[in-house]
């Protein structure tokens, strides 16, 4: 009799269970592009792994919001001294690591000297660069006094880079990450996938899913073929090319255009002959049609950008008009740089197809105006040897996906090998300015500097094609942060 | 015969020693430092040469060489850069797709191929001869990734019977098995057609061969019926032929699906080797290619063995 | 592997006359014939200029000014396939030329002197062959950079143990020959001997074998391109535009019908071509490989 009495008990625990599932899913599969090389985002500058730990599992004191705003986090508040120099942060209390562990000040401190140590590999070390010392006040308040004051402190410490880890945990973190946030790290499949499921003893508002599944395809076509036949729930990020209008058409999916702080960009060798003359700049500048490049290279999705900044923050400035597309002058201005018959130069494209697809279009754009390229090929890897680190090019393709880097047109040896005092100084003002107004302002000047000089060819804005089942919603529009916050993410039937 | 077994087991193990030189001098010259790509983009200096210490990089290329090859002998074949994870383990991740998609696509080209072969030697000169040796021409010069790509259109994209790509593992109990085999079906018949077409050739040419036989006649001569004759002492005779290109097509499958695993999105071992290369992941591909030189060493071997079994005379020749 | 034992030198009379009689070697003649033309044609005359992109006019369908539709770049893609015929069949030239001019005379070197140098030409052989091919020519390109150039090579190379092997059968089985012994009587050298009653004798095996590998250098062509790692833009490739087309199947699956389609017709007709060859040549040659 007992035995039945089990029996019918567990027949009615599977039934009910199974009609739960049917009422409203909790599981999600999700696509990514890129495989992480481990999941330890204060180890590596692969945004791979942010798009996977940040805010799901790792959390810092701050986070970026999903439109780039600064949120509390770990820190509940904080306080600003009125020199800006110290930062003081109260702690949320109750919080846990998903091993048990309580986190504390103590925490804090370890992460924080962590990352800006003699020895770390943290890939972000300017982040922590104005960091003079992190005090423990009491395990809920942590004091951090910064050498010169810094207007964007809050919101470096809101990167993936800067989350918070514990002392016991900190060395697997690469293959077993172990965070503060509402998901745990269940399993990672090497070439395929890695799941995540809830964590019950989490601080915060609970999240609905209870298991998350990041597969990894870097193929833009099995990822349209993953969508189409349901295998994969949501692609925050999709490379559907062509294949867009036919999603687009298909009720079964949402589809979310929105802005990434991904500036495209043709970049040029500053320091090369004849890169050097600004009448060849200019020339090259005139001579891209970018309507056109956008077409071909991201399937007409992406808004054209004058200068190095994202439309989607508020201090941007359209500049596109600064050298508008006109063939003839080009012609014009080679020839007044002595090169009225041409030159050939390369063009090196690393693998994603808006560099591969807008490399073709470029080339055949600047050949009109008797620019000659050779286009060459070559895997990131490479890449960051020969262009990013030696400097050995001419042009190249490339979208720069950090959010607000506008400052890299300021760093000595930067592979655009520009150098322009006059920008410099416009930086060195914004680092030590608070005032929202007045870092708009400096922003603007910056902005318009490096169009006029044409540094490089800018292109468009990458847009962050986000499709996704449509029953789902809660997934990020817009990315000013690699990541994918699934905290807020739920079914609806 | 086991000295020449003997000799042939030096001669692999020579093959193998000779293969380890060439895959990590050539693999050496590789541009693009693994430490760096690993740091990415906007890495400092010092991180990058605490790697590099870490990786042990700073050390001559003859110690590292030598350490590599005691190591693979004590079947340590070293840690994955990218992945920090043992390569043997990895490997063993990969081969779980690998090894069943490779079985699966033999066996769909077997069960195509030998009848297709026999009905086609037993018809030898008839129009359904004709018809059937002029699909299998077809058949191998289809490009196997072209046709992958066809049957995405059809069963994944179009009918949505079956998935398009990607692999969630084997999961549990019946319905994980048959999940994994849905997955990986469409590959496997991308890979099969062009090896079922080559096989379907060769088994009908060694079927000719052998029913031209002196004693084939006989046994027809006896009265044994047409169909038993053709299985029973055809098939077995011409058995081997068809086995040697069975198991070169096998060392075939496991490292050349590379392109198909591209096309399905697959994590096997060709995938592993392909990104190790971009991400300069040197030592994972350095273990797997010797892995897959070690496979094909073997069943060469197994396949000169065989045939100094049947013809004793090729043991002094060879 | 079992050349060897059945070739035997080819009478040079009637070989036209069975060529003629032979419906394999007559249709893979016309398909390859016609697949040359095109490519020889693209030289001087394509129906559009495909290094001048119209991205306005992308993924056009089947009509009467692009039969076969343009690609995502506007190109029309029968001029990229009349043009990209002219790569495919370059690298597979070349590849085939590699393997024939060091594979031979290393074969019939090893053939000529027996011996050691013969052990070691099959041993060098034996490494070769135990490396998977495709993904060694990933790694050859991986290391040198995509490109035809490299393409070629990466093919090339596993060419030269194939003419090896074919080469030292063949010579091997001639050498015991009566008019073999007579030349060496008549005090000739093992090179004049290979050069003037070797060689000839095995051309038409040669020839057979070229065939066969000139249709798998295609296919394996049309498999690096298609990785991204043969030719490059704005050079066409077959390979290449397949890859191009996969993202855009669901959309205009004619941007993967045609490209295909000329690589399956290539390789068939060389096969044709090859399987005819081996008939009228030497009928006594088994015909699996």
């Amino acid at each position: 009799m007992k035995t039945l009495a089990t029996m019918l008990g567990a027949a009615a625990l599977f039934l009910t269970s199974g009609s739960a599932a049917i009422g409203a899913r909790s599981d999600l599969v999700l696509g990514v592009v890129l495989e992480p090389p481990h999941l330890d985002p204060t180890a590596g500058a692969a945004a791979a792994i942010d798009e996977i730990v940040y805010a799901n599992v790792f959390e810092g004191l701050t986070r970026i919001g999903p439109n780039g705003e600064v949120q509390p986090a770990l820190a509940e508040r904080w306080e600003v001294s009125q020199d800006g120099l110290t930062y003081t942060f109260h702690l949320r209390e109750g919080v846990t690591f998903h091993d048990g562990t309580a986190f504390d000040a103590q925490d804090v401190k370890f992460s924080l000297d962590r990352a800006r140590a003699e020895d770390s590999t943290n890939a972000q070390k300017g982040l922590f660069s104005a960091i003079e010392t992190v005090e423990v006040v009491d395990p809920a308040t942590v004091k951090v006094t910064l050498g010169h004051p810094q207007g964007s402190f809050l919101y470096n410490m809101g990167w993936g880079d800067a989350v918070i880890v514990a002392p016991e945990s900190a060395p697997t973190n690469k293959e077993k990450p172990v965070g503060t946030g509402p998901f745990r790290f269940d399993n990672w499949a090497r070439g395929s996938s890695v799941t995540i499921s809830r964590y019950e003893n989490y601080w915060g508002e609970p999240v609905t899913l209870e298991t998350a599944e990041f597969r990894f395809i870097p193929d833009a076509a099995a990822s349209v073929a993953a969508l189409l036949s349901g295998d994969v729930h949501a692609f925050p990020n999709l490379q559907a090319g062509d294949a867009l209008p036919q999603i687009e058409a298909d009720p079964r999916f949402t589809v979310m255009i929105g802005a990434t702080e991904g500036e495209t960009i043709l970049a040029i060798n500053n320091g090369k002959a004849p890169f050097d003359n600004l009448k060849v700049r200019q020339a090259i500048a005139h001579a891209l049609d970018r309507e056109e490049i956008i077409l071909g290279a991201s399937a007409g999705n992406g808004v054209p950008i004058g200068s190095h900044f994202s439309p989607a923050n508020e201090a941007y400035i359209d500049l596109t008009d600064t050298y508008a597309h006109d063939p003839e002058k080009a012609k014009a201005l080679l020839a007044e740089a002595g090169l009225a018959n041409g030159f050939s130069a390369t063009l090196k494209l690393p693998p994603p197809a808006y560099a591969r697809q807008g490399g073709e279009i470029v080339a055949s754009q600047l050949r009109q105006v008797g620019i000659e390229l050779e286009i060459i090929p070559v895997e990131w890897a490479q890449w960051l040897e020969q262009v990013f680190t030696n400097k050995d090019y001419d042009l190249t393709i490339v979208s720069h996906t950090e959010p607000n880097d506008i400052n890299i047109y300021a760093r000595d040896d930067y592979y655009f090998n520009y150098d322009n005092p006059a920008f410099d100084a416009v930086m060195d003002e914004l680092e030590t300015t608070s005032d929202p107004e007045k870092r708009k302002t400096l922003y603007q000047t910056a902005q318009r500097i490096i169009a006029e000089d044409a540094v490089n060819g800018f292109l468009f804005q990458l847009p962050k094609t986000g499709v996704w089942d449509a029953r789902l919603e809660g997934l990020w529009e817009n990315a000013p942060i690699q990541a994918n916050d699934l905290t807020k993410v739920r079914w609806t039937e | 015969m086991t000295a020449f077994v003997l000799k042939r087991l030096a001669v692999g193990l020579l093959t193998l020693l000779a293969a380890s030189l060439v895959v990590f001098f050539v693999l050496e010259v590789l541009p693009g430092d693994p430490a760096r790509i690993m740091l990415g983009m906007n890495a400092s200096p010092e991180a990058l040469h605490a790697l590099r210490t870490e990786m042990g990089l700073d050390r001559p290329v003859a110690l590292r060489y030598l350490d590599w090859l005691f190591g693979m002998a004590r079947g340590d074949f070293g840690r994955s850069y990218t992945y920090s994870s043992p390569v043997l383990a990895l490997v063993a991740e990969r081969l779980a797709v690998s090894l069943p998609l490779a079985l699966m696509a033999l066996a769909l080209s077997t069960a195509i191929a030998i009848p297709v072969g026999i009905y086609a030697a037993a018809r030898h000169g008839r129009p359904s001869d004709t018809l059937a040796m002029g699909l299998a021409q077809v058949g191998v010069a289809i490009p196997n990734f072209w046709f992958a790509m066809l049957l995405v259109y059809v069963f994944a994209v179009g009918l949505r019977l079956l998935p398009a790509g990607g692999f969630s593992g084997w999961g549990v109990g019946l319905d994980g098995l048959w999940q994994g085999v849905k997955a990986l079906l469409l590959p496997a018949v991308s890979l099969a057609l062009p090896q079922a077409a080559i096989l379907a050739r060769v088994t009908r040419s060694a079927m000719l061969e052998v029913l031209g036989e002196d004693y084939i006649r006989t046994a027809r001569a006896k009265g044994l019926p047409r169909r038993k004759v053709l299985w029973r002492h055809g098939l077995r005779n011409a058995m081997i032929p068809v086995l040697t290109i069975l198991g070169l097509q096998f060392a075939f499958l496991l490292a050349g699906t590379i392109i198909i695993e591209n096309v399905f999105y697959l994590p096997g071992l060709g995938r592993l080797v392909f990104q190790a290369i971009s991400q300069r992941d040197l030592i994972v591909v350095e273990g797997v290619v010797m892995l897959l030189v070690a496979a094909i060493v073997l069943i060469n071997l197994l396949v000169d063995i065989c045939y100094a079994v049947v013809d004793p005379r090729l043991r002094s020749s060879r | 592997m079992s050349l060897d034992s059945t070739f035997t030198p080819v009478p040079e009379r009637h070989v036209l006359a069975k060529a003629l009689a032979n419906r394999s070697f007559l249709v893979g003649l016309v398909i390859t014939g016609l697949v040359a033309a095109m490519a020889l044609v693209s030289f001087f005359w394509t129906p559009y200029d495909i290094t001048r992109l119209a991205v306005a006019e992308r993924m056009q369908g089947l009509s009467l000014a692009h039969p076969f539709g343009t690609d995502h770049m506007g190109r029309d893609i029968l001029s990229m396939i009349m043009i990209g015929a002219r790569n495919s069949i370059a690298v597979a030239i070349v590849a085939v030329g590699i393997g024939m001019g060091l594979g031979v005379p290393l074969g019939a070197l090893a053939a000529a002197r027996g011996g050691w140098a013969d052990e070691a030409l099959m041993r060098v052989n034996d490494v070769v062959f135990a490396f998977p091919a495709l993904l060694t020519a990933v790694m050859i390109t991986a290391i040198f950079g995509p490109g035809a150039v490299n393409a070629i090579i990466a093919i090339g190379i596993f060419n030269v143990p194939v003419f090896a092997r074919v080469a030292r059968a063949g010579a091997l089985s001639l050498w015991p020959r009566e008019f073999v012994l007579a030349a060496r009587a008549a005090g000739k050298g093992a090179v004049l001997i290979t050069v003037e009653h070797i060689l000839p004798n095995i051309a038409s095996l040669l020839l057979v074998q070229g065939t066969i590998q000139f249709a798998l250098g295609i296919l394996a062509e049309a498999g690096l391109s298609y990785l991204g790692l043969g030719a490059q833009p704005p050079m066409p490739s077959w390979g290449r535009m397949l890859f191009d087309a996969q993202t855009r199947m669901a959309v205009a699956p004619h941007l993967a019908l045609f490209p295909g389609l000329a690589i399956v017709i290539t390789v068939l007709g060389l096969n044709l071509l090859g399987d005819g060859l081996r008939d009228v040549l030497d009928p006594r040659i088994r015909r699996e490989r």
